[in-house]
């Protein structure tokens, strides 16, 4: 009988912690997250604001699209306050998808740049993501680089590393390219690419900085988060892999789209149609985007702050001056299948 | 009568419930969206057919030239250490195919530590001197088939310790040499039992996108996921999973019609020790070989580098290990224990009344695991979200507070989605274990005046034990390995070991997910080892 009592017990627990989930995660004095960001870089900040204010944050974490669809199925019943993601395509496909819903924050309004947020108040960027050319120092003088676009000459023939075309980063920087130059010649753009790879595009952004310390490839294109993430490693691996390799800021000089600078990002939140907690998911967002909160991302995540005046680490010093490109992220996401079939296109795996 | 009709109904009722996911998967069929579809076709769906065909095919050669000879040696041949070998080859199953992925990526990649020490002892630079490329199709399978082995294993053992001795007596007697007598005898007969590890290991090889993504190899699973995340078509990506499922089907068709009328009974009851045939010399070197090298590569290699990053290279887990341990456990043991009880009620209802309905609700209920789990998530949540829907407008009309999502948004929908997933599972090893009783039996039984109930409790129950703590076992280890289903559906501030494995290791901290990642293989090592004892008892030894 004893294996039994064992069962009743887990089966009981089981009940009540599916019932305590549900019932305290509509409590009054919280705020209900769904986010696209790994707990790891999000849990601390919630944490902080707990104890400021005293309100309690609950949370799910997953990938964007599952969470998307799960706001989606929810419909009106949905727990969700605030829908906080990576990518600016996410954020758009969100409100088109028409699970959030438009809240003017003054604060932030004045605040964070107009291209870092939806016009209407659907979303916000939070933090924001620097994806230029990394090279390896031996190999490369800056010198020999000048633009994305010019990775597609011959002389990067066998000398070019990518990650997948199924990461958001890379849909993303062809969606911000198919504004600059058009469809077909973005997609030229990336036969060229394509046809300079050294190997077939696998791995994440730091399997990129890898290869190209191991003399795999000379250039790649990375999150500089990354690299900042190696910079700042205690293993010795980690840090030889950041010592050979550099950052490019492309597209900073030259005429026309040429000059549109470097390809960015953020990582942002919105507030869901349906959330019960508006005025606690407010009291975060502006958390979120208090001079504390954006340092701490600069300095544990190596993210740019969206915020101006904000100290940034030592590690995204290093990685010098840059000019950015001013596209307006909603294009990101307007742009993002036609990128994807692109890429299908173009043969970029 | 009105019993046997009472378990038909029950049955039906339960296998609808636990196919709706499936069927409202199916139903994107009908759902007409041409435009994707014609991209895909136009750019990227041959690859992933390809890529898709070549590695179940290398996957199911893998699981074979691994699973059945390990099998055959540790049941039918004495050698030393072939006790300790009979289990220990069991234990690359508690490994997570996408975890042995990252593990060997690691050691094994161009920056890891045994190429960097090739290129430091001989000066060579990458591209001057060859080496296997991890990431690749082939790596895939080779990582696949060295954890999916031993669901062949475990069955085509479990079928040779269960065959009768005097089959093969026969067969020697009639002059065929042990090796004849295997060759013709004890594989035909096992060949339900390898069928169905094999199908598992192969539908598990199509449900798999962790290990394919991480080497960039484009499989239909991918372009589901590609279509999903990367267009954000839903529909599109319903109807990839529907052809999915609509082959694997035809598969089980194929194989259904392949032995059509066979039956495979054991003729005679005499489960007498069979006389182990004795290997010497280097006939024992080799099979020893034979059960070490899967158990080297597939458990042994990894293990010892997870630790090692565990130990001394990851930030350590602290105290939260304790919720994320029992979190997993308590999920996996729940889950276990619903999926053997449904498995054990339809597969009574089948054996009672085999009429059409039955049958192929029973077949639709198990098609979930050959679905990425991604997709039952889906599947399972709109079904779920209506029906908490529906709940809470019943609610307002009596002027009570809304109870909320206490279906889709609870553990509920996760204890659902694992069912859906992992029923399979379980049906097939009670559906084999029931198999081999024979009706015989219960016409003994009947005709001495015994109840169907005293049926079940005397003669069955104590012949299937073995079968239903092998379905409970396995459902446990495939539930705590589980990943994108429990990622979407798990309610508010609950974590696994798995989610957060997943969650280090997919923001590229491969090292700091090793903590996680090795608890995952240790408390599934549990399971496994009782699913070694499970199969010890079915003979004397």
């Amino acid at each position: 009988m004893r294996s039994f009592n064992v069962f009743n017990s887990l089966v009981v627990t089981a009940i009540t912690a599916s019932i305590l989930a549900v019932t305290s995660a509509q409590a009054s004095g919280v705020v209900n997250v769904y986010s696209a960001r790994k707990e790891a870089l999000i849990k601390p900040l919630l944490d902080q604001f707990s104890d400021t204010t005293g309100i309690k944050v609950n949370l799910i974490t997953g990938k964007a699209d599952a969470l998307l669809k799960r706001l989606q199925v929810e419909g009106s019943a949905t727990p969700a306050d605030l829908f906080i993601t990576v990518d600016a395509g996410r954020l758009h496909r969100a409100k088109e998808a028409g699970v959030l819903k438009p809240v003017s924050m003054p604060l932030l309004e004045e605040t964070i740049p107009k291209e870092l947020r939806d016009d209407a108040g659907y979303w916000y960027g939070l933090t924001l993501r620097a994806r230029p050319i990394i090279y390896a120092k031996d190999r490369v003088t800056p010198s020999d680089l000048s633009t994305y676009e010019a990775l597609a000459e011959a002389q990067w023939s066998g000398r070019l590393c990518l990650r997948s075309s199924q990461s958001v980063y890379n849909q993303s920087l062809v969606a911000a390219t198919i504004d600059a130059l058009g469809a077909s010649n973005t997609q030229s753009w990336m036969e060229g690419m394509v046809k300079n790879l050294a190997k077939a595009p696998s791995g994440g952004d730091t399997d990129q900085l890898k290869a190209l310390a191991a003399g795999v490839c000379d250039v790649t294109i990375v999150n500089t988060y990354y690299l900042g993430r190696m910079i700042n490693s205690s293993k010795q691996a980690d840090q030889n892999v950041a010592s050979k390799v550099a950052v490019f800021w492309p597209n900073q000089t030259g005429s026309g789209a040429l000059s549109r600078g470097a390809h960015f990002n953020v990582s942002g939140a919105g507030f869901t149609k349906y959330g019960k907690h508006l005025k606690q998911a407010q009291a975060l967002l502006e958390y979120l985007a208090s001079e504390s909160a954006q340092a701490w991302y600069a300095e544990i995540n190596n993210e740019y702050p969206v915020v101006e005046g904000v100290e940034i680490s030592s590690a995204l010093k290093s990685f010098g001056a840059y000019k950015m490109d001013s596209i307006d992220l909603e294009i990101l996401g307007q742009n993002n299948r036609q990128a994807a079939q692109l890429m299908d296109r173009a043969g970029w795996r | 009568m009105f019993k046997r009709h009472g378990l038909s109904v029950f049955a039906v009722v339960i296998a609808a419930f636990i196919s709706l996911p499936v069927i409202v998967i199916l139903s994107y069929l009908f759902k007409a969206e041409g435009v994707l579809w014609q991209h895909l076709l136009d750019t990227v769906l041959s690859d992933y057919l390809i890529n898709s065909l070549l590695l179940m095919l290398g996957v199911g050669t893998g699981v074979l030239m691994l699973g059945v000879p390990t099998a055959w040696l540790t049941s039918m041949c004495s050698f030393p250490g072939r006790r300790w070998l009979s289990w220990a080859v069991l234990l690359p199953m508690a490994m997570p195919a996408y975890i042995i992925a990252y593990t060997y990526t690691g050691l094994l990649d161009f920056a890891g530590p045994i190429q960097t020490w090739i290129r430091d002892l001989t000066g060579l630079g990458y591209g001057d001197y060859w080496f296997f490329e991890i990431r690749s199709l082939g790596g895939a399978i080779v990582m696949m088939s060295l954890v999916l082995y031993p669901y062949v294993y475990l069955m085509a053992r479990a079928a040779f310790l269960e065959q009768s001795v005097s089959s093969i007596e026969v067969g020697c007697s009639l002059g065929y040499s042990r090796w004849r007598a295997m060759w013709s005898l004890a594989l035909p007969m096992a060949r339900p039992a390898i069928i169905a590890g094999l199908s598992l290991a192969l539908m598990e090889t199509l449900a798999d996108y962790g290990t394919v993504q991480y080497f960039g190899v484009s499989t239909f699973t991918t372009g589901i996921f590609r279509t999903f995340y990367g267009y954000g078509d839903t529909a599109a990506a319903a109807q990839l999973a529907a052809s999915l499922l609509a082959f694997v089907m035809l598969l089980i068709l194929l194989e259904r019609y392949s032995r059509r009328r066979a039956r495979y009974h054991s003729a005679s009851e005499s489960k007498a020790r069979a006389d182990l045939i004795p290997l010497m010399g280097r006939n024992a070197v080799i099979a020893v070989s034979v059960c070490l090298a899967p158990l080297m590569f597939g458990f042994i290699i990894p293990a010892t580098q997870l630790l090692f990053w565990a130990v001394f290279e990851a930030e350590p887990l602290g105290w939260e290990f304790v919720s994320l341990a029992w979190n997993s456990f308590s999920l996996a043991f729940v889950a276990a224990i619903i999926a053997a009880t449904l498995a054990i009620i339809l597969s009574y209802a089948r054996r009672n009344r085999p009429i059409k309905p039955v049958r192929t609700l029973i077949a639709m209920a198990g098609f979930g695991y050959a679905l990425p789990g991604t997709i039952i998530a889906i599947g399972v949540l709109i079904p779920l979200a209506w029906l908490d829907h529906s709940l809470i407008a019943l609610f307002e009309r009596f002027g009570w507070h809304s109870p909320g999502l206490i279906l889709s948004g609870s553990l509920v929908a996760l204890l659902f989605a694992y069912t859906v997933r992992f029923l399979a599972v379980a049906l097939g090893s009670v559906h084999s274990g029931l198999e081999k009783i024979k009706p015989s039996l219960d016409h003994a039984g009947r005709s001495m005046g015994h109840s169907p109930w005293a049926i079940i409790s005397k003669i069955h129950v104590p012949l299937m034990r073995s079968s239903i703590l092998t379905a409970v076992l396995i459902v446990f280890v495939d539930v705590l390995k589980e990943l994108p289903a429990t990622l979407i559906l798990r309610p508010f501030n609950f974590n696994t070991m798995a989610v957060r494995a997943y969650e280090l290791a997919s923001d590229e901290r491969l090292v700091d997910a090793a903590p996680a990642s090795i608890m995952i293989v240790l408390v599934g090592l549990i399971p496994v080892l009782m699913l070694h004892g499970s199969i010890a008892h079915r003979r004397p030894q």
